[in-house]
């Protein structure tokens, strides 16, 4: 993060706790209204906030290409494909929902129980590792050579389960074939167009 | 949070931009991290916005120019020496206007829907290096990535801007455009990819270093695999832009005016402001990636560059910087022009014919491309410490060329490089000859003749 490169630490701290809070506050409260709206397209809109504020918190950590990934792969194509979901297959442009009150009960609870399980392993762990070396720029090359260095199994096989994916979706997508009509029925222009669906 | 901000903290980061380090100098000001965040505000507040918008403006009315030249007539007259200023009354003319907003649309995303496209384009802005020190970051080490990233948040905005109007043409002109932008994706990120993999290097400013040799050290000429993705991102930029041929999405001889039907007054200027940045960050990364930066054909400027920043003569690397951003500015017009071109010369083809050449054209092509920049990666020898050692390699160095088998890679950009420039000569020849022939036609720009009438010859019984 380049505001750090100054020789005043504690005003770059407070600098990167301002910004930081800027862009936490925006991923939460985006997150909630997520949780709280009940038009399914504001919630794609709010879940949209909240992946732009986790990339920002990224790109506070100096983590520049995996914010840019994190825009590219998630608001760029994971939102869209929700976001195309949704308008194809909402009954109504403006359907809401209605959530009954066990639901509710229920998502809080687990939700909470979550919380305070991650809160409990963050506060145990700690997270020390090495500064990230900036000194020549952010090292995107270093992180090419370890993903088909070190990391190429992994990197395979990621590549792998998303080709299999693929060709799972298009399969699943092509439909069903329809069985041939047998000769000598009239064809209507609509079973003509059916059997072209 | 504290451990990961010590830990930051005693990273060592890279040197401030040049431009940020002589404008604290001047005002004798200790660059406090406070005072580069006022000073990146204030940047961005009062050089990029007005020269979005300018960049804006200035588009809408060449648009509308070239596209009266290019249908026989004359385009804006009126307003200003040549209409210059109509884009200003138009901008003026829609703040004036009723703000509309149709009952059942979902008001908040109404309203949200403009600003969340223009905001991708203008950010996009941040990394185009028009110079090498008016850059606004130019130590962002994932410069191009990030363009492409925070383009792609802009498709958003036109679904959103579809689906809120509540409107059955709106969500077929957001459907579409959600289909062919993402489609296009594909083709684009791969060519882009291909420049990449050549270069070495992601970062805008460096790219435009490497290029500073002159024609020949063109990126686009560096083997014919980036001279052929130059032309798929072409094509690939046109359907992310929803330019024409692909501009189904506004496509107004058929659905009304697509997405954006039901904005008027300032909301839809916004869109079109979304759309001119867009395409001139577009030819930016054509450009930088491509077409050198902000470098001239004969490496003038990379020369001059280098000695200045060697002498430490900052009026010279001023004036070095100044020369370049408008060499910038231009190859990027240039580009526009090509898109406004294509714009009023070809048909619109129908949805599913865009999808096809997406995915049954321009991506087989652009993964052949792919392969053969590889290929050529690992097989032809390059010039040694180009491009991940040399940050400012000499081109007019030859004795670097002479290494093992260097020389090909050179004879091979030299002989690419006079493809291109017969190409280019050979178009513009074109353009001037059209124009200079089309003096004859020119009477059809004025008031046609008077109907002759005289003896009415009849066809006999």
């Amino acid at each position: 993060m380049f505001l750090l490169s100054q020789t005043d630490p504690t005003q770059s701290q407070a600098i990167t706790s301002v910004l930081f809070y800027i862009f936490a506050i925006m991923a939460g409260g985006s997150a909630l209204g997520v949780v709280l709206t009940r038009n399914i397209v504001r919630m794609a809109v709010f879940l949209l906030f909240t992946l732009v504020g986790a990339a920002g918190l990224y790109f506070l950590l100096s983590a520049e290409f995996l914010a840019a990934v994190q825009l590219v792969v998630y608001a760029g194509g994971t939102l869209i494909l929700i976001v195309f979901g949704v308008m194809l297959t909402s009954k109504s442009p403006f359907s809401r929902f209605e959530p009954k009150l066990g639901e509710v009960i229920v998502a809080l609870s687990l939700g909470l129980i979550l919380l305070f399980a991650l809160v409990m392993g963050m506060m145990r762990t700690s997270f020390a590792g090495e500064p990230l070396d900036t000194t020549g720029g952010y090292p995107v090359g270093r992180l090419g050579q370890a993903l088909l260095g070190d990391y190429l199994i992994p990197f395979e096989l990621s590549s792998v389960l998303l080709l299999v994916v693929m060709i799972g979706a298009a399969y699943l997508a092509k439909g069903r074939r329809r069985e041939v009509e047998p000769e000598g029925l009239r064809r209507t222009a609509s079973a003509a167009m059916r059997r072209w669906s | 949070m504290v451990n990961s901000m010590t830990i930051l903290a005693q990273a060592a980061p890279p040197a401030p931009p040049l431009m940020q380090s002589f404008f604290f100098d001047k005002l004798g000001v200790s660059p406090s991290p406070l005072a580069v965040l006022i000073y990146s505000v204030a940047l961005v507040a009062v050089v990029f916005l007005p020269i979005v918008s300018l960049v804006a403006m200035f588009c809408i009315w060449w648009e509308r120019k070239v596209a009266g030249h290019m249908q026989s007539r004359l385009g804006p007259n009126r307003v200003g020496p040549i209409g210059l200023l109509q884009s200003l009354a138009d901008g003026i003319k829609l703040i004036l206007k009723e703000d509309l907003i149709p009952k059942d649309a979902d008001w908040f995303l109404f309203r949200l829907a403009p600003y969340l496209a223009f905001a991708p384009a203008f950010a996009a802005f941040l990394a185009l290096p028009f110079a090498p020190d008016f850059t606004f970051e130019p130590r962002l080490a994932v410069g191009l990535f990030w363009i492409l990233a925070i383009l792609s948040v802009e498709v958003m905005g036109v679904i959103l801007a579809g689906w809120a109007s509540n409107n059955k043409w709106s969500v077929y002109g957001a459907m579409r455009e959600a289909c062919q932008m993402v489609s296009y994706e594909i083709p684009l990120g791969i060519s882009i990819i291909i420049g990449v993999m050549s270069a070495g290097t992601l970062n805008l400013v460096e790219l435009g270093h490497l290029q500073g040799g002159g024609l020949h050290t063109w990126l686009i000429f560096k083997n014919p695999f980036v001279f052929l993705s130059f032309f798929t991102y072409f094509i690939a930029s046109l359907a992310s832009n929803k330019r024409a041929p692909f501009d189904l999405p506004e496509s107004e001889s058929e659905l009304v005016a697509g997405f954006h039907t039901e904005y008027s007054g300032l909301r839809f200027s916004f869109f079109f402001f979304a759309e001119y940045a867009a395409m001139f960050v577009v030819g930016g990364i054509q450009a930088a990636l491509f077409l050198g930066g902000w470098n001239d054909p004969f490496g003038l400027i990379g020369y001059f560059y280098q000695k200045f920043l060697a002498d430490g003569n900052t009026t010279g690397l001023i004036l070095v910087n100044l020369i370049g951003a408008a060499i910038f500015s231009a190859k990027c017009l240039t580009i526009i022009f090509v898109q406004m071109w294509l714009r009023w010369t070809l048909p619109r083809p129908r949805i599913d014919q865009v999808l096809y050449a997406c995915v049954k054209v321009l991506l087989p092509l652009s993964c052949v491309l792919l392969l053969g920049a590889a290929l050529w990666q690992l097989l032809v020898p390059e010039r040694p410490g180009v491009p991940w050692s040399d940050r400012f390699p000499n081109p007019f160095a030859w004795s670097d060329w002479s290494s093992v088998g260097a020389g090909a890679a050179l004879v091979i950009q030299v002989i690419l490089a006079l493809i291109g420039l017969g190409i280019f000569c050979a178009i513009v020849g074109w353009v001037l000859y059209a124009a200079a022939s089309g003096r004859n036609l020119k009477q059809r720009l004025t008031d046609p003749a008077p109907i002759e009438t005289g003896p009415v010859e009849t066809a006999s019984a």
